[in-house]
């Protein structure tokens, strides 16, 4: 770098630029290591997953190495930090792709079944499992049942946890000010946030086992386990909401002499429906696919019970849960995976419409602003 | 404040006022009491399981005897979740917050979320299915270059549905709470300090290094301690992964049991005192969460202006 006046025009650079990469460093370091990573794997066996993690490899070590040559120690630190956070978010979207990759190779064929949707496992027993294996017969059995006891649990559970969470967060906010039963409802509900699904589950059931009689295994002691992880979401969430509505709102109805109470109802609450429908829709999208509760409170069954209060009650997550680990037939337990990959397909769409229909009750409902 | 003359004599009389608030105080109560019910009724119905002669206990030695080997393979499980998901989620929630361009990064995140929403069922079931699978040979590789260490003793299991599988399952399932939680500390760094290291002439990581996780150690500890207490109580992803047995060192073999796993496996089929047996481990695995939870809102409360981290 000592001749600073080279007779081409065309390669100098720039005082300010010196000691620089040039922009196009990275392509040129991955283009490289992308050629050297695939010469590297053909020699040892090719194959896409080995080949990107060898090229990540080559590609940090290479750019680093570059900068620390021209650039010096303390840039070249800041291409390693890069690379590695880069790197670190790349690997957290692997599990996310594979796990909606594998539940759509896998459950495609047990969706597009005929059946699939509109019949029980009622009466499917392992001999048709077998003959659909063996003779090529079409797969039996449905996840009806499921899809109706997971709709219906969790109806219920939002009827119940909807009110309670509304209330307390409506008194957390507007009546609760610094009193300290309300930074203790506070506190509880942030320690119930972190309570484990399966001990809310052992809680319903406990309850109900005291109240009712040992062994009662019904779909509303499911709802109330259910209930005891969406209230605290609920609860967080509305709070946020109802914090947001300006005060001058408030402060506004009650000069013009309306009362606290209808002023929550007929001025807050509205200001903020988008916002805690969202919230609401996302706690459903939470609960909806909750296992161990429904496991330890409303057991499993194979047949159609549409009645929340009597009997065991069959679910999406259970049946996946069960179809996995007991498949209906032990000899042949291809069938059963199929079924339980086709309902894990529905959950991941009901979840991710919850999720959307969220988003879209934001946006649509949100106040007007300007009015 | 609103009770004047001029109000009183409207339709909606003071009576509205004090039925509402009432009804307010009263959800907010109940839930206080379900949160005691939940600890009451749990241990009514564990005391059988605790005063039984140690010989009706499942294992004939006791419920202590029956409880400790899963409660430490809980916090194995757990505790192999934080190493693998720690450093990847404080990267993520870095890459989101100050690397990638600010238009993308709303986007990236709410992609991270995506990974929350997925039923654990289904994070089960793709870890039994898939990664228990593509990962025995790596534990084979382990087995036989690194078996001298005791945690990789072979035989590595053929099915690879051992402990570490079903820990590197449990690390996907608390990456995106861990990472929305530092993500939210991160924003909060203040502008004025970052821009003053910049003005300084510190590179980008410089700057992260002086500033923003200084400003976010705090947060990133209790993130990490609510994504303990999450691995501490998953289920579904253990219970489907690992084929469970008594309590091994080697986390490439089967083995080992979780407390949240072995109530999900037996409690369906269970009656009389085993029903109470697993109630009682429910309690513990409860208490252990709480504590965890406890001490990581402790920490929040501790430096109030991360409250808005959730």
């Amino acid at each position: 770098m000592t001749a600073t006046m080279t007779p081409t025009p065309v390669r100098k650079r720039s005082s300010l630029t010196k000691g620089q990469l040039p922009k196009a460093a990275p392509y040129i370091v991955l283009a490289l290591a992308m050629v050297i990573g695939a010469a590297i794997l053909a020699v040892v066996g090719f194959n896409p997953f080995g080949w990107g993690i060898v090229t990540a490899i080559l590609f940090a070590a290479g750019l680093v190495g570059w900068s620390a040559v021209v650039e010096g120690r303390r840039k070249a630190q800041d291409k390693l930090a890069t690379c590695l956070v880069s790197g670190a978010f790349i690997v957290a979207l692997l599990p996310l792709v594979s796990v909606i990759w594998t539940v759509l190779v896998n459950g495609i064929p047990g969706l597009i079944a005929p059946g699939f949707m509109s019949s029980s496992m009622n009466g499917v027993t392992g001999v048709f499992d077998n003959k659909a294996v063996e003779e090529g017969a079409p797969v039996v059995g449905g996840i009806y049942h499921a899809l109706l006891g997971t709709l219906e649990i969790t109806l219920l559970a939002t009827v119940i946890s909807v009110p309670v969470g509304l209330l307390t967060a409506i008194y957390l906010v507007e009546y609760g000010a610094d009193r300290s039963l309300a930074r203790a409802i506070t506190f509880f509900v942030d320690v119930m946030t972190g309570i484990p699904s399966i001990v809310a589950g052992l809680f319903a059931a406990a309850f109900f086992f005291a109240i009712v009689g040992p062994g009662t295994k019904t779909g509303a002691v499911a709802a109330v386990a259910l209930s005891v992880l969406m209230i605290p979401v609920v609860v967080r969430s509305s709070e946020e909401m109802l914090k947001i509505v300006p005060n001058e709102l408030r402060e506004a109805a009650y000069a013009l002499g309306v009362r606290k109470w209808r002023t929550i109802l007929k001025v807050v609450i509205p200001t903020a429906i988008s916002g805690i429908a969202s919230g609401v829709t996302l706690a459903i999208a939470r609960v909806i696919g909750e296992t161990a509760p429904i496991l330890v409170t409303a057991g499993f069954a194979t047949a159609i019970n549409a009645n929340v209060f009597s009997g065991w009650m069959a679910s999406l997550p259970t049946f996946i849960y069960t179809q996995i680990l007991n498949p209906t037939s032990p000899s042949n337990p291809d069938p059963s995976s199929q079924r339980a990959w086709g309902a894990a397909l529905v959950l991941i769409i009901l979840v991710m419409l919850l999720n959307l229909g969220a988003r879209l009750i934001a946006r649509v409902f949100a106040p007007k602003a300007g009015r | 404040m609103t009770t004047t003359s001029l109000t009183r004599s409207r339709g909606a009389g003071p009576a509205g006022d004090k039925v509402f608030s009432g009804a307010t105080l009263a959800a907010g109560c109940l839930i206080l009491a379900v949160l005691f019910g939940v600890a009451l009724f749990l241990v009514i119905q564990a005391i059988p399981a605790l005063v039984a002669p140690g010989a009706e206990i499942q294992g004939g030695a006791g419920f202590f005897a029956y409880i400790w080997p899963i409660v430490i393979g809980t916090l194995i499980a757990a505790l192999i979740a934080l190493v693998i998901a720690t450093p990847i989620s404080i990267g993520v929630a870095l890459f989101i917050s100050h690397f990638a361009p600010r238009r993308l990064a709303s986007g990236l995140g709410y992609v991270i979320d995506l990974l929350a929403a997925i039923p654990s069922v289904v994070y089960g079931a793709w870890g039994a299915a898939f990664l228990a699978k593509e990962i025995s040979p790596a534990y084979n590789w382990l087995a036989s270059n690194m078996g001298w260490l005791p945690i990789f003793q072979g035989p590595a299991s053929a099915t690879g549905k051992t402990i570490l599988t079903a820990g590197i399952v449990l690390a996907v399932m608390v990456l995106p709470i861990i990472t929305s939680l530092t993500r939210e500390i991160f924003l909060q760094t203040p502008k004025l300090h970052e821009e003053a290291a910049l003005a300084l002439g510190a590179t980008r990581w410089e700057m992260i290094k002086m500033t923003v996780l200084p400003f976010g150690r705090p947060g990133i500890i209790s993130a990490v301690m609510l994504g303990l207490g999450r691995a501490l109580g998953e289920t579904m992803a253990v219970a489907l992964v690992l084929s469970s047995g008594a309590l091994t060192a080697s986390l490439i073999q089967s083995g080992n049991q979780t407390i949240a796993a072995e109530i999900a496996l037996n409690f369906p089929e269970a009656s009389g005192l085993k029903v109470s047996t697993l109630i009682a481990a429910g309690l513990v695995l409860f208490l252990i969460t709480l504590a965890v939870n406890i001490v990581a809102r402790w920490i929040i409360s501790r430096h109030k202006e991360f409250s808005g981290a959730n």
